[in-house]
């Protein structure tokens, strides 16, 4: 079956018939076009998918894109205002917490999270909130770095 | 490899009532929380059903009350709740430490109490995409005939891997459960069969709606906490885990309550351990604990994990969980 949705995706209303069974991470790279959350695992072990519900982060690749009916989702493409990269986008480039570049949206995302609601987090804060995202490039360290440098920026 | 989801249709129910009447006009259906178990597994080809009940939009299952009745978490509430909220880690710590300790941030926001107490049993034969298990010619647990653990066994041996059951437990917790015969309630130790293709005691059509805690104490008389042993400090689901509640009796004595989880195909209680009186020597009743979960867990070879290892980790997590609480008491 299929229902309509409508939903905010980085601050623009949505709305799409969608089949019941159609998951977020398909919704946002097939329908949308939003293709910079990525799948990696693809069944909730990896974090590649990491994007914000209603400020949370998520793995899309396990949401129901019809369980997101009325509600705002945000991707890395919403970090960008004004062509300014985020704080986030800017640390994670100045201090290589990018490598190949497959974990970084989920990372940036599962950051974004953590530092809306704790805008100067301790490095254990930083380490459970990305918990969920595996990298198999950075060995983490540049990562934190990164986060730590964002946090520096947003004050 | 993870497989596209099946085609089914997605009800949402707003009251028990629709949700109760949803499930009997198609008992195929299956009963959707946070999805972050159910979900995955659907991927996977475990799961057969063309209909979904999406409970996330019933407002009682949403309830969070902690009163001088006692403690009432509904069976929506998010386990990231749980976790932030201050007065249950107050009086109840071993539930948040157990919510803590449960995947990562991201499934800890969507992923319920009820997903959590009804997670499906878990095995590194059954975890896995359509094409391995067929490689592996499946197994009794689901489309197959034997069972590549205990292949003279007749039943399967898959391991309960939830972190909150425990900590419940040892806590006295109730479920309350609707159905097409109404309301009933029961010890959560009850819900649980030792029967990894059917742990569940819940009827057909069934399901919880919240879990009632007894009160609660801040006067320092009760200290529970949780811990579990796995192979990465997150995600990782239980290879071995332990909640430990300790009361000091009006008699002065020790009460000391464990249950454990990831070991055997339900959580447990242990049981036979009196409390440790005054003129007892801790250290000693300490050691007679752990011996007696060596004794009553029965971990199998369903982790790559040995289940040796695992049962010495519990019963050492539990006796050290014992000493410390018991110092907390002093
Ligand atoms: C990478 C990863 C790591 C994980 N690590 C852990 C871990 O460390 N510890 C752990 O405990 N879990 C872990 N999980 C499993 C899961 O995230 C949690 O158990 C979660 O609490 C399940 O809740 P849910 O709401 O998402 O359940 P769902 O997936 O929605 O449902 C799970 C099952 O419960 C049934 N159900 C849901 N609600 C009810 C209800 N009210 N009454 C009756 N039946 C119901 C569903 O039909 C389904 O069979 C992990 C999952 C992933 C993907
Ligand atoms: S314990 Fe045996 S029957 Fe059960 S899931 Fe594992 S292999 Fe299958
Ligand atoms: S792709 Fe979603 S968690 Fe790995
Ligand atoms: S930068 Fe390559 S996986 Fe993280």
């Amino acid at each position: 079956m299929k229902q309509i949705i409508a939903l905010r995706i980085n601050g623009a209303v949505c709305e799409d018939a969608v089949s019941d069974s159609l998951l977020l991470i398909d919704y946002l790279r097939e329908v949308r076009h939003l293709t910079g959350a990525k799948m990696g695992c693809d069944g909730g072990e990896c974090g590649a998918c990491t994007v914000l519900v209603d400020g949370h982060p998520r793995p899309a690749c396990i949401t129901l894109a019809a369980s997101c009916n009325g509600r705002e989702i945000e991707t890395i493409e919403g970090q960008v205002s004004n062509g300014r990269l985020s704080a986030l986008q800017r640390a994670f480039h100045e201090n290589l917490g990018t490598q190949c570049g497959y974990c970084t949206p989920g990372m940036i995302m599962a950051a974004e999270g953590l530092l809306r609601r704790s805008p100067t987090p301790s490095d254990r804060e930083i380490r459970t909130a990305l918990g969920g995202n595996l990298c198999r490039c950075t060995g983490y360290v540049k990562i934190i770095k990164s986060i730590r440098a964002a946090a520096g920026a947003q004050l | 490899m993870t497989e596209a989801l099946p085609e089914f249709t997605l009800d949402r129910p707003e009251t028990i009532d629709q949700a109760v009447t949803a499930m009997a006009k198609r008992p195929s259906s299956r009963f959707l929380a946070g999805g972050t178990d159910l979900i995955v597994n659907m991927r996977r080809g475990l799961v057969d059903t063309d209909c979904l009940i999406d409970l996330t939009g019933i407002s009682e299952l949403q309830q969070l009350s902690d009163g001088k009745s006692g403690l009432t978490i509904g069976a929506g509430v998010t386990l990231r709740e749980i976790c932030e909220h201050r007065d249950i880690r107050r009086s109840y710590g071993a539930i948040g430490e157990a919510c803590d300790a449960i995947a990562g941030p991201g499934h800890r926001s969507v992923a319920t109490v009820g997903g959590n107490l009804c997670l499906d049993t878990r095995c590194m034969y059954y975890n896995q995409s359509h094409w391995w298990r067929k490689a592996n010619d499946f197994c009794l647990k689901y489309k197959g005939d034997t069972c590549h653990v205990a292949p003279t066994g007749k039943r399967c041996r898959a391991a309960f891997s939830g972190d909150l059951a425990p900590a419940l437990m040892v806590h006295g917790a109730e479920v309350e459960i609707a159905g097409p015969d109404g309301r009933r309630r029961m010890p959560l130790a009850d819900l649980y069969h030792e029967d990894g293709a059917n742990h569940l005691g819940l009827k057909s059509g069934e399901f919880i709606v919240a879990v009632h805690v007894p009160p609660g104490d801040t006067q320092r008389m009760v200290r529970s906490a949780y811990a579990k042993v796995r192979i990465r400090g997150a995600i990782d689901f239980p290879l071995a885990g332990v909640a430990v509640a300790c009361t000091r009796l009006a008699s002065g004595e020790v009460r000391i309550t464990s249950a454990l989880t990831g070991t055997n195909s339900r959580p447990f209680l242990i049981e036979g351990f009196d409390p440790i009186g005054l003129d007892q020597d801790p250290d000693a009743a300490f050691t007679n604990l752990a011996k007696l979960v060596q004794k009553q867990v029965s971990p199998q070879r369903t982790s790559t994990i040995g289940s040796h290892y695992r049962r010495l980790a519990v019963s050492a997590l539990t006796q050290r969980l014992a000493k410390r609480l018991t110092l907390e008491l002093e």
